[in-house]
């Protein structure tokens, strides 16, 4: 038969309530401890230990990522300034041939100058002596005619 | 005489019949036990092939084990919040758990093959008795919660925004136990008497699809009762300033 005894049913019916209610609720106390040990605590350390795991990965990633960008700017900073050390070693090195060259031109415009008065000197005290000679050479030609002229008459 | 003629033939369908045991005095279901004992069982045995060997390169069954591990942490987590989640996650993984492997046990065994002297197996949650259990654990948990988290001032919980609601929250302590006991019972064995009459009327084809409806329900009752008991355990734990 069709047992719809609600409240109040002796034998059978849908709401039927009776020691099975303390002793379901037993076994699922005892339940939520067996899966605890069996399931939630095994699969849990596992789980977390994974997770601190991957966890810490990426953080010493990170660490040496930014590590590698220090370094990567350290290096960037060390060419910069070999970059402007050798920029300023060849800028001397020209200054330096640069005065040497001016020095060496001057040295050398100095004893052609030197030599050209030099030479100008001479060539002044030998045409001056040459004058001499020749002046005094007119003036022994100038004797001689004059003393031949005075002994002919 | 239509409605005579259809009780008769709804007598095959054994509603309300119970296996009994009797142990003294005290009367248990006995198919309740029994189907609970082989579906826990099954559950049980899955649990520890599933775990026998944890490697932190999750295999197979692991896989899936930590996957139901990671769902039940989220739920618990949402709904209890992060502070006292961890106390709480097996108590709501085991309700979860238990109502979702009685539930689809229930409607996926074919549980009619196994003739019984009297009553027939079924999902432990299609009988009133596990979930009024269920029921009063999370009533108790939750109290519980609050209690050792908060102790006296869990009771502030009763007056908080205002006096005013003093009295319905304390008729809230009765409607959340019956509420939760009457919601899966109710589904589950409206389930059950469905899909047995669908399939006593009409055999073939017709009952596949109430069947996956029922399988669907079933899921989702599981999932609604442990979000509802979590939710119930957060709501006491929780502080309010």
């Amino acid at each position: 038969m069709l047992a719809f005894n609600f409240f109040g049913a002796t034998e059978g019916g849908l709401f039927d309530i009776n020691a099975t209610l303390p002793l379901m609720a037993i076994q699922v106390v005892a339940l939520t401890y067996i899966l605890n040990s069996l399931f939630f605590k095994p699969v849990g350390n596992v789980v977390e230990k994974r997770e601190k795991f991957v966890s810490n990965n990426i953080i010493e990633a990170k660490n040496k990522l930014s590590e590698v960008k220090k370094l990567e700017a350290d290096l960037l900073n060390q060419l910069q300034s070999a970059r402007t050390e050798a920029q300023r070693i060849v800028s001397e090195a020209e200054n330096e041939s640069d005065k040497l060259y001016k020095e060496a031109l001057e040295l050398a415009n100095n004893e052609a100058n030197a030599s050209k008065e030099k030479a100008r000197l001479e060539i002044e005290s030998q045409t001056s002596a040459a004058r001499d000679q020749l002046s005094k050479q007119a003036d022994d030609l100038s004797e001689l005619i004059v003393n031949r002229l005075i002994l002919e008459k | 005489m239509f409605f005579n003629s259809l009780v008769t033939n709804f007598a095959a369908l054994e509603v309300g019949q119970h296996l009994y045991w009797k142990i003294g005095n005290i009367r248990l279901h006995g198919q309740v036990f029994l189907t609970s004992w082989i579906l826990l069982g099954a559950l049980l045995v899955f649990i520890s092939l599933g775990t026998k060997k944890m490697e932190n390169d999750p295999k197979g069954l692991q896989n899936l084990l930590e996957f139901l591990w990671d769902y039940i942490r989220d739920l618990a987590r949402t709904q209890i919040g992060e502070k006292v989640y961890r106390d709480w996650m097996p108590f709501i993984g085991t309700l979860f758990l238990f109502v979702f492997v009685s539930n689809w046990g229930g409607a996926l065994i074919p549980w009619r093959l196994i003739k019984l002297p009297s009553g027939e197996l079924g999902a432990p949650t299609a009988d009133i008795n596990t979930t009024i259990a269920l029921a009063l654990l999370v009533s108790l948990s939750y109290f519980y919660a609050g209690l050792s988290n908060k102790g006296w001032r869990y009771f502030e919980y009763y007056v908080h925004p205002t006096p005013i609601m003093l009295p319905f929250k304390i008729l809230e302590d009765f409607t959340k136990p019956l509420s939760l006991s009457f919601r899966l019972f109710g589904n589950i064995l409206a389930d059950e008497l469905v899909v047995g009459v669908l399939v006593f009327l009409v055999p073939l084809i017709l009952p596949i699809p109430v069947m996956f409806l029922g399988l669907f329900t079933s899921a989702i009752q599981a999932l609604i009762f442990a979000t509802l008991a979590a939710y119930y355990i957060g709501e006491a734990v929780e502080e309010h300033h």
